[in-house]
C-alpha cells in the first residue's frame, strides 16, 4: 500500500475502535494503515477503482444503519463506521471467493502464480473447504500468446479488469479488452493485433491470478525458491525502482516497486525483461586478449591487467596523459564511476574522459541547468515544455508519468520537436520544428509572434515552467539544444529543468567527473583538489568526439572503451569506425565482446546488473540503490575493482580498503551533492543529489544552413528495441527490433512516387544508404526520419559529427 | 465487401457529427455496417474504430457486448422467436420446438440455403400479444404453428421482402439533421452554460 | 396472426387518457395527428413551458409527483433537482431500451405517439438546461426508430427541435441512436456506458448517480419513456387536473401491459392506485377474466425482477407504495398472470434463464450466481437435482442478494411480507432480480421442486430450453 500524509485527518470507527483517517481516501486503503487488511482482487491502488470483484465487501454506516459496500470505492468520511469482521460480511466474501472459484481451474501445482496468488491464499484462509459447484467448468483453449511476451490463460482469469484497466488508462494501449458478454466474458485482442505494447509485462504483474505469464519467466521457478532483492532498473535513466529475484544465482524476475517519486510500480518491457542478458551464454566470463594469431583468447586477470598497465604507462612516458583516453562508464554505477573518474583523472591525469557517446546532452547543461524532478514536472496544473527524444521510445517510464499527468491531473504539455511523438497524443500542443529550427520557433513561442497562438499561450501564461530538455535527433548538433536552453533562461528566468538523458546512470557518471573538464561533483578543473586526490589533468580534454576524431588521426595510444561501444553507439559510423582503427591500443571493458570489443586488443570482462553492488543516479538526480544478488560469470568482476588494481599496477591507491563503499564516501566528503551518500548505501526510494547554487553554464550561437539541394532534413533517433547488445542478448527482446526505414510525410512521399515500402536511396553529402521508405504521419513535411541502431541499414554514414544538420535527398532507386 | 461504400462513409461520418464525442457512435455505426454486410466484419469493426479513433479491440468488445451483432454471416432472415415468460405462458417454448422441426435445424443456427436463423430470444417487448415472432425484428404477433409455417412460406416466395428488409436493416427512415438547424453540438468541454437557462443553477434553476 | 398490436380500453370520461390518447388515431404519429387529435393539442405545454422559468416547470413536475415509469418509481421533478449545481453541459437521455420481460408500453409510445415523446423531452431539457436529447431506442424495435426519425425531422422542420427553438433562446438537439440487444442497458449508468460506445456494464452508485457524473461524466437525467410522455399532457392540463387521478401519493395513471393467462391481455391506461389487481384480471374492461375460466396461481406485479404475488394479493391495488411494502413492486407496470396449469419451477427457471444470459458480467455475485442458479435449476428440471440442491439455490441467492428477499406475504403459512427492495452484493439490481422467482417460487412451491426431485421425473426440456445459457 502507498504510504501518504495525512493532511486532512477524520476519524472513523474501525471495527469499533477510533481511528484516523485522510479525509476522502478511499476505505480499503484506511483500513488497511489502520490494520485491517481488506481482501480485494479489482482494486489496485494505482488504477481507477471499479467496485467489480466484490471481495472488498464491507459493512459501512454513514448514518443510515450498515450496508454492505465495496470499501475500495468508498471515499472516507469524518464519523463513517465500518465493520470488516462482522458475519455478513464475512459471508458476503466468502461467497464471492466461491463464485470465484466456481469455474477457477484448481491447477496451483502448475500454475506459475501458485504460492504467491491472492486467490489461492484467499481460498485458504477464507473459503469453504469443498466446492458445492458440481456443474462443469468453463473450458478455454490453454494459454493464448496475446503478445510475444505475455500467455493468457482465460480459464483462470477473474475478470478483474486490471490488465485491461492498465493498457487503456496506464499504458494507453488498449489493444487487450474484455469481449463478449456476462459468463461468456473474456479478455482476448482483436484478431491478428496482437498486445504489442512497451508496458505489457506490467500486466502479468498486477494479474492477481495465474492468467497472465510472462514467456521469460514460464515454469522457471516457484516463489519459495525465489531470492530477492530491492534495485533499481539501469536500462535507462529513470531509474524504476524493482525487487530482482533469483534462483540458483540465476536472475529469474524483475517486479516494479511502487515508488512513489519514480515508477508507480511499472516497468517497460526493456527493462522487466532485459535482466535475460546477464544470463546470456555469450557473456564474458575471462578476460580476452588478442594474441599473436589475431585472435582475442581467454588469459587470467593478472596477465590481463599487467599489459593494460603497461600500455597505459607507455602512453603516459611517452605522449602523456593525455594521450589515453576513457569513454563511457554510463552503465557504471556511482561508486565505479568514480573509481574510473579517479583512475583517469588522478592517477594517469588524462582529462580525455567522457562517459556519453556524443548522443547525449553537454555535461554543462546537465550539470548546470537548474534541476526539476519527476514528480515536480508532473505536478497536478504544471505546464511543461517538453523538448526531449521520444519519451515512449527511450524514457518509458517518464512517458508513462507524464501520460498520466497529462490525463488525470491537468498538466499541460507543449511539445517541440522535429516529429509527432508518442506523447503527442496528449500533449496540449504539439508544435514541429524542422531540425535546426527549435530554437527560431521556441524564440518565437516565447515571445507571442509564432502562429501557434495557443501552444504560445500556455508558455507565456506558465507561472512556474518546467522543461523536459533532451535530444530529439542526433543527427542534429548538441550545441542546438544548448543554444535552445539559453534561451529558455534568458526568457523565462524561473524555469526549471529535467535532462531526458538515456543511459542508465549518465548522471551519475557526469557527478563523477567522467566528462572532460569536469571533477567529481560538479567542480572543474579549476577548483581545488579532491579530498584522497594527488593531482588533476593539467590541461582540459576532449569530449567524446575529440577523442575518437584524435584517435582517428592516431593521436591516442590508448582508448578504454568503459562499457561503450562507439562503433554502435556513436551517432557518426565513420568516425567511430576510423577512431577504433586509429587507436594504438584498445582496451574494452564490458560484460559483451560488443562490436567495438572485437577490435579491441584487451577485453576485461565486467559483472553487470544484479552482480554488483552500488548505486545508481538517475536522470533527475536521484541516488539509488544497485543491489547484488548473484555472482558474475567466471572471473567477471566489478568496475571498480579493476580501476583499484590497474591503479595499484600504476603505482596509486584508489583508497577502496573494504567495498565500493569507501568510493561513495570518498567522494561525500568532499563533493556537495554527494553528501547525502555519507550515510551509508540509501534505501528505498533513495536520495537527491543536491546540485543547487552551480555555476557552470555555457552558451552557443549555431548557424544553421539554408536548405539545399538536399531537401529534406534527417532526424536519427531510438526506437525502444534497436540491434543494441544487451538487446539483442536478452532472449525475449532480440528479434524485436523492426526493420531499418527512412520515414517520410505524406506531402513529400507523393512527389517522390513513394506510396507505402517503395525502397530508396537516401543521400547526405557524406554517404548513402538504400531502405524502404514509408510514410508517417507524424513526420512533417521537409524532413526523413531514421532510426539508429536498427538493422543493416547504417544510417549514422550519412551525418558528420560537428554539422548543425544532415540533408539527405531521397530517391526512388 | 467490408470497407463501407463511399455514401456509407458519407453518411457515417455524418452519424459521427450527432454525438459530442465520436465513440458515442460506436454502436450505430456497427449497426451501419451490418446493414451494409449483413453481419459486422473484422475489417467493418477496424473501419469503424479508425473512425471513431479507438482501437479495434475497443470496438469488439463493445461489439461482442451485444447480440444482434454477429461476428458470421446469418441467414437473409433472423427468425427469433420469443419463449420469455409471457410467451411461454402462451406456447412459445413449443413453438420454437416447431419452428426448429419445419426448418430442420437448431436454435442458433442458419438452414443450408442461407435463408434463414432460427433463434430463442428473450423478451421482445410484444408480451400481450405472444407468442411473437420477429423476423430481422419486425414483428409477428399471436403466432400459431399454423401461422409460423404461412410466414415461413411467404419469406422464401418473397412475398414480404418489401416489408422485411434483409438482415442487417433497421428503420427504413434516418434521423436527418440539417446543419443550419443544429443548436449545437460539440464535446463536453466546449459547451457552455445554455444562454435560455437564467443565472444558473443558484438563483433561478431547478431548485434541489 | 393478426398485425395489430394491442387492444387499447375506450376513451371514458372519467379516466383521462394521459398518454395512450392518440394509440389508435391513424396519423397519431405525424406532426399533424399530434397537434390535431388526442387528449391536448401537440406542442402547445412547450409554448406553454416556454413561458415559464426552467425552474418553475421543474417546480411544476414535482408539485405533480410525476413518478418514474422505468421501474423504480422516483419521482422525476426531484431527480432533476439532483443535477449537480452550475455543471455544464447537461443532458436528457430518453430511455427506450424497454427489455424487462412482460414490458411493452414503451414501444407503443415510440411508435404511435412520438411527438409526444419529442415534446416531453423538449420540456425536460428545457428545465434542467440540457445541452442534448438522446433518444435511446431498444436495437430491435426498427419501427419504432423509424418512426422517432420521421418525428424528429418534422420537428426540426417545424423548429420545434435545434436552434432558437419557437423563437427564444432556448436551443436544444435530439439526437436518435440505437441500442443493440442487451437488456442490461435499460439500466440507467450502462445506458450512459453505451452511449459512450462502450460495454453496457452499469457504474456503481455512488459515485455515478447520473444527475451528478453521467454521459461524459456531466450531469445526465436518465428517465423512461413513458415518464417524459406524461409531461405534454401534465404541463397542458395543469398539476391539479393531473393530481385528481391516480392518488396523493401516486398520482396519473400507468400503462400497464397485461400478459399471460388472462383473456384479454392488453396494453391499459390504467389510474394509480384506484385500480386493483383483480379488478385488472377479472374487468371486462381489463383483463377480461383468467382464461379459460382456469384459477389463478400466480402473478407478476411489475416484470420478470418483481418477486411474484399470489391470489392473497390480488385485491391490492396497483400503486408502487403498497405494491412495495407487500413485498414486491410494481416495476415496468408489466403484469404477467400465471394460471394454475402453470409449471412453478419452470416458470421459475425461465425467468432465471433470463438473468444469466442478460448478465453484463461485470460484477462476481451476478455474472457467476446467476449462471449458477440457472444451472442448478436446469438441473432439477432435467431430473438431475439432489435434495440438497434447494438449499443450495437459496444460499447461492443469498450470496447475490443477503437477507430476507422481499417476499409476499402467506398468511397460511405464518408468513409476513417482506418489503421491496432487496439487498444485494452486486453492482445492480439485475443479479438480486433473479433471487425474485427462486424465493417467491420455492417460498410456495416446494413440493413442485421436491416432486421432480425425488420422483426424478423430468418434464423433458426443449432445446429452447437446453440452449446454453
Ligand atoms: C436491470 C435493469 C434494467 C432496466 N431496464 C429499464 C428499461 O428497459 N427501461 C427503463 O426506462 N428503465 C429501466 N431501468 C430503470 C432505469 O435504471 C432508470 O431507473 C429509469 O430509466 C429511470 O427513469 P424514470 O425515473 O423515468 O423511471 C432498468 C433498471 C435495471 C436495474
Ligand atoms: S487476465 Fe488477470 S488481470 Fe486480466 S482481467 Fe483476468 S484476472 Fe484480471
Ligand atoms: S477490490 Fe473492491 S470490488 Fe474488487
Amino acid at each position: 500500500m502507498r504510504d501518504i500524509e495525512i493532511t486532512e485527518p477524520v476519524e472513523i470507527t474501525l471495527n469499533g475502535e477510533l481511528v484516523t483517517a485522510q479525509n476522502g481516501e478511499l476505505l480499503i486503503d484506511a483500513c488497511e494503515r489502520n490494520g485491517s487488511y481488506i481482501p480485494r482482487f479489482c482494486y489496485h491502488s494505482r488504477l481507477t477503482p471499479v467496485g467489480m470483484c466484490r471481495m472488498c465487501l464491507v459493512e459501512v454506516d454513514t448514518g443510515r444503519g450498515p450496508a454492505l459496500q465495496p470499501s475500495c470505492m468508498i471515499p472516507v468520511s469524518d464519523g463513517m463506521g465500518v465493520d470488516t469482521e462482522s458475519d455478513g460480511v464475512a459471508k458476503a466474501q466468502d461467497g464471492v471467493l466461491e463464485f470465484l472459484l466456481a469455474n477457477h481451474p484448481l491447477d496451483c501445482p502448475v500454475c506459475d502464480k501458485g504460492g504467491e496468488c491472492p486467490l489461492q491464499d484467499q481460498a485458504y484462509a477464507y473459503g469453504p473447504g469443498e466446492s458445492r459447484f458440481v456443474e462443469e467448468k468453463r473450458h478455454n483453449e490453454k494459454p493464448i500468446p496475446i503478445s510475444e511476451l505475455v500467455l493468457l490463460d482465460r480459464e483462470r482469469c477473474i475478470l478483474c479488469d486490471r490488465c485491461t484497466r492498465f493498457a487503456d488508462e496506464v499504458a494507453g494501449d488498449p489493444l487487450i479488452h474484455f469481449i463478449h458478454r456476462g459468463s461468456h466474458t473474456e479478455v482476448n485482442t482483436f484478431p491478428g493485433e496482437p498486445f504489442a505494447s512497451y508496458f505489457s509485462g506490467n500486466t502479468v504483474q498486477i494479474c492477481p491470478v495465474g492468467a497472465l505469464t510472462a514467456s521469460p519467466y514460464r515454469f522457471k521457478a516457484r516463489p519459495w525458491d525465489l531470492e530477492e532483492t530491492e534495485s533499481t532498473c539501469t536500462r535507462c535513466s529513470v531509474g524504476c525502482r524493482v525487487v530482482v529475484e533469483s534462483s540458483r544465482n540465476k536472475v529469474l524476475r524483475l517486479q516494479g516497486v511502487d515508488s512513489d517519486p519514480v515508477n508507480w510500480s511499472w516497468l517497460c518491457d526493456k527493462g522487466r525483461f532485459g535482466f535475460q542478458a546477464g544470463n546470456s551464454g555469450n557473456r564474458l566470463s575471462r578476460p580476452l586478449q588478442r594474441c599473436e594469431s589475431g585472435e582475442l583468447s581467454e588469459v587470467g586477470w593478472n596477465t590481463a591487467l599487467d599489459s593494460a598497465a603497461s600500455v597505459i604507462s607507455a602512453a603516459i612516458a611517452g605522449r602523456g596523459p593525455q594521450s589515453v583516453a576513457v569513454l563511457g562508464g554510463a552503465r557504471l554505477t556511482n561508486e565505479s564511476a568514480y573509481s574510473w573518474a579517479k583512475l583517469a583523472k588522478d592517477v594517469i591525469g588524462t582529462d580525455n574522459v567522457d562517459c556519453q557517446l556524443g548522443d547525449g546532452l553537454p555535461a554543462e547543461l546537465v550539470l548546470g541547468l537548474p534541476g526539476a524532478s519527476i514528480d515536480e514536472v508532473c505536478e497536478p496544473g504544471a505546464t511543461v515544455l517538453y523538448l526531449g527524444p521520444d519519451a515512449k521510445e527511450e524514457l518509458p517510464i517518464l512517458y508513462l508519468r507524464l501520460r498520466h499527468a497529462a490525463d488525470f491531473d491537468g498538466v499541460k504539455i507543449v511539445e517541440v520537436g522535429p516529429t509527432l511523438t508518442g506523447l503527442s497524443p496528449y500533449a496540449a500542443e504539439s508544435v514541429t520544428a524542422v531540425p535546426g529550427e527549435t530554437p527560431s520557433v521556441l524564440a518565437a513561442l516565447l515571445d507571442g509572434t509564432s502562429e501557434h497562438v495557443e501552444a504560445s499561450a500556455l508558455l507565456r501564461n506558465a507561472s512556474d515552467l518546467k522543461v523536459v530538455i533532451g535530444r530529439a535527433n542526433l543527427a542534429e548538433d548538441e550545441a542546438i539544444t544548448v543554444q535552445t536552453a539559453d534561451l529558455i533562461r534568458e526568457s523565462v528566468p524561473g524555469a526549471t529543468f529535467l535532462p531526458a538523458l538515456r543511459r542508465a546512470n549518465v548522471r551519475g557518471a557526469l557527478e563523477a567527473g567522467l566528462a572532460p573538464g569536469f571533477l567529481p561533483g560538479g567542480a572543474t578543473l579549476a577548483g581545488t583538489l579532491p579530498t584522497g586526490w594527488q593531482s588533476m589533468p593539467a590541461e582540459r580534454g576532449g569530449g567524446a568526439a575529440e577523442i575518437l576524431e584524435d584517435a582517428a588521426n592516431g593521436r591516442v595510444d590508448v582508448l578504454i572503451l568503459l562499457g561503450s561501444d562507439p562503433l554502435r553507439d556513436f551517432p557518426d559510423r565513420s568516425l567511430a569506425r576510423r577512431a577504433l582503427a586509429g587507436a594504438k591500443t584498445v582496451i574494452s571493458i564490458d560484460p559483451f565482446v560488443n562490436a567495438s570489443a572485437e577490435q579491441a586488443d584487451l577485453v576485461l570482462a565486467a559483472s553487470m546488473f544484479s552482480e554488483s553492488a552500488g548505486t545508481t543516479t538517475s536522470l533527475e538526480g536521484r541516488v539509488t540503490a544497485l543491489n547484488q544478488l548473484v555472482t558474475p560469470p567466471g572471473t567477471a568482476r566489478d568496475d571498480w575493482m579493476i580501476a583499484v588494481d590497474l591503479a595499484d599496477r600504476l603505482g596509486a591507491d584508489l583508497g577502496v580498503e573494504t567495498s565500493a563503499d569507501d568510493l561513495a564516501e570518498e567522494m561525500a566528503g568532499f563533493s556537495d551533492a554527494h553528501v547525502v551518500l555519507g550515510d551509508g548505501a540509501p534505501v528505498g526510494d533513495g536520495v537527491m543529489l543536491d546540485i543547487s547554487g552551480r555555476d557552470l553554464l555555457t552558451s552557443a550561437e549555431v548557424e544553421v544552413p539554408p536548405a539545399n539541394a538536399y531537401s529534406l532534413r534527417l532526424v536519427l533517433n531510438r526506437t525502444m528495441y534497436d540491434k543494441g547488445t544487451l538487446l539483442e542478448e536478452s532472449e525475449s527482446s532480440a528479434g524485436l527490433a523492426g526493420e531499418s526505414v527512412v520515414k517520410l510525410s505524406a506531402a513529400d512521399a507523393a512527389p517522390l512516387g513513394v506510396d507505402g515500402s517503395t525502397q530508396v536511396k537516401v543521400t547526405s553529402e557524406h554517404g548513402s544508404v538504400t531502405v524502404a521508405a514509408t510514410i508517417d504521419s507524424r513526420v512533417p513535411k521537409g524532413v526523413a526520419v531514421m532510426h539508429h541502431a536498427l538493422g543493416d541499414v547504417d544510417a549514422g554514414t550519412l551525418l558528420v559529427h560537428g554539422d548543425p544538420v544532415c540533408d539527405v535527398r531521397v530517391e526512388v532507386s | 465487401m467490408a470497407r463501407l461504400t463511399p455514401d456509407n462513409l458519407l453518411l457515417a461520418r455524418k452519424i459521427i457529427a450527432r454525438f459530442p464525442e465520436p465513440r458515442s457512435a460506436t454502436i450505430m455505426l456497427c449497426h451501419l455496417a451490418q446493414e451494409q454486410d449483413g453481419y459486422l466484419s473484422p475489417e467493418a469493426m477496424e473501419q469503424v474504430a479508425e473512425l471513431i479513433g479507438a482501437t479495434s479491440a475497443e470496438v469488439l468488445g463493445t461489439a461482442s457486448f451485444y447480440e444482434m451483432f454477429k461476428m458470421h454471416p446469418v441467414g437473409k432472415y433472423c427468425v427469433n422467436v420469443c419463449t420469455n415468460i409471457s410467451c411461454q405462458l402462451l406456447g412459445g417454448e413449443e413453438l420454437l420446438e416447431h419452428a426448429e422441426e419445419v426448418m430442420g435445424i437448431r436454435s442458433g443456427s442458419t438452414t443450408a440455403d442461407g435463408m434463414f436463423t432460427l433463434e430463442d430470444v428473450e423478451c421482445v417487448a410484444a408480451c400481450t400479444e405472444a407468442p411473437a415472432v420477429q423476423v430481422n425484428y419486425r414483428y409477428f404477433n399471436r403466432v400459431s404453428p399454423d401461422d409460423f409455417d404461412e410466414l415461413l412460406e411467404d419469406l422464401r416466395s418473397g412475398e414480404l421482402s418489401r416489408t422485411i428488409p434483409s438482415h442487417g436493416t433497421l428503420g427504413n427512415v434516418r434521423q436527418d439533421l440539417h446543419g443550419d438547424r443544429v443548436a449545437n453540438i460539440t464535446s463536453p468541454s466546449q459547451q457552455v452554460e445554455p444562454a435560455w437557462f437564467p443565472n444558473g443553477d443558484s438563483d433561478e434553476g431547478p431548485a434541489k | 396472426m393478426s398485425d395489430t398490436a394491442v387492444d387499447t380500453q375506450e376513451s371514458t370520461q372519467e379516466v383521462p387518457k394521459v398518454v395512450s390518447s392518440r394509440f389508435d388515431v391513424d396519423d397519431g404519429h405525424t406532426l399533424h395527428g399530434y397537434t390535431q387529435s388526442g387528449s391536448f393539442e401537440g406542442y402547445a405545454a412547450l409554448r406553454r413551458a416556454l413561458t415559464m422559468t426552467p425552474g418553475a416547470v421543474s417546480e411544476l413536475v414535482k408539485d405533480a409527483t410525476l413518478l418514474g415509469r422505468g421501474g423504480a418509481g422516483f419521482p422525476a421533478g426531484v431527480k432533476w433537482g439532483f443535477c449537480a449545481p452550475d455543471v455544464w453541459p447537461r443532458y436528457v437521455v430518453a430511455n427506450g431500451d424497454e427489455s424487462e420481460p412482460g414490458t411493452y408500453k414503451d414501444r407503443l409510445l415510440m411508435e404511435r405517439d412520438p411527438h409526444q415523446l419529442i415534446e416531453g423531452s423538449l420540456i425536460a431539457a428545457y428545465a434542467i438546461g440540457a445541452a442534448q436529447v438522446f433518444l435511446y431506442v431498444r436495437g430491435e424495435m426498427p419501427h419504432a426508430q423509424e418512426r422517432i426519425a420521421a418525428a424528429l425531422n418534422e420537428a426540426y422542420e417545424a423548429n420545434f427541435i435545434g436552434k432558437n427553438i419557437l423563437g427564444t433562446d432556448f436551443s436544444v438537439d435530439i439526437v436518435l441512436t440505437f441500442g443493440a440487444g442487451a437488456y442490461i442497458v435499460g439500466e440507467e449508468t450502462a445506458l450512459i456506458e453505451s452511449l459512450e460506445g462502450n460495454r453496457g456494464m452499469p457504474r456503481l452508485k455512488p459515485p455515478f448517480f447520473p444527475a451528478a457524473k453521467g454521459l461524459y461524466m456531466m450531469p445526465t437525467i436518465v428517465n423512461n419513456i413513458e415518464t417524459l410522455s406524461n409531461l405534454p399532457w401534465l404541463l397542458s392540463h395543469g398539476v391539479r387536473e393531473y393530481r385528481s387521478i391516480g392518488t396523493e401519493a401516486s398520482p396519473g395513471t400507468r400503462l400497464i401491459a397485461l400478459s399471460g393467462d388472462v383473456e384479454r391481455p392488453g396494453v391499459y391506461e390504467v389510474p394509480q392506485g384506484t385500480t386493483t389487481f383483480r379488478e385488472l384480471f377479472e374487468s371486462e374492461r381489463y383483463g377480461g377474466g383468467i382464461r379459460g375460466g382456469r384459477e389463478l396461481k400466480m402473478f407478476i406485479p411489475g416484470g420478470a425482477s418483481a418477486p411474484w404475488f399470489f391470489p392473497e394479493q390480488v385485491d391490492l391495488p396497483l400503486e408502487g407504495r403498497v405494491v412495495g411494502a407487500e413485498g414486491s413492486m410494481l416495476g415496468s407496470g408489466a403484469v404477467v398472470v400465471m394460471d394454475d396449469t402453470t409449471d412453478a419451477v419452470r416458470a421459475c427457471w425461465r425467468l432465471v434463464r433470463f438473468f444469466a444470459r442478460e448478465s453484463c458480467g461485470k460484477c462476481t455475485p451476478c455474472r457467476e450466481g446467476t449462471v449458477w442458479e440457472e444451472r442448478i435449476l436446469r438441473r432439477i428440471l432435467d431430473g438431475q437435482g439432489r435434495p440438497s440442491d434447494l438449499d443450495l439455490l437459496l444460499d447461492v441467492a443469498d450470496n447475490i442478494s443477503p437477507g430476507p428477499y422481499p417476499l409476499a406475504a402467506h398468511p397460511e403459512a405464518g408468513l409476513e411480507a417482506v418489503p421491496f427492495p432487496p439487498r444485494q452484493t452486486t453492482i445492480c439490481p439485475l443479479g438480486p432480480s433473479s433471487v425474485a422467482p427462486i424465493t417467491s417460487a420455492i417460498s410456495r412451491f416446494r413440493h413442485e421442486f421436491e416432486g421432480k426431485i425425488n420422483r426424478k421425473d423430468s418434464i423433458p426440456v426443449t432445446s429452447a430450453g437446453v440452449t446454453s445459457v
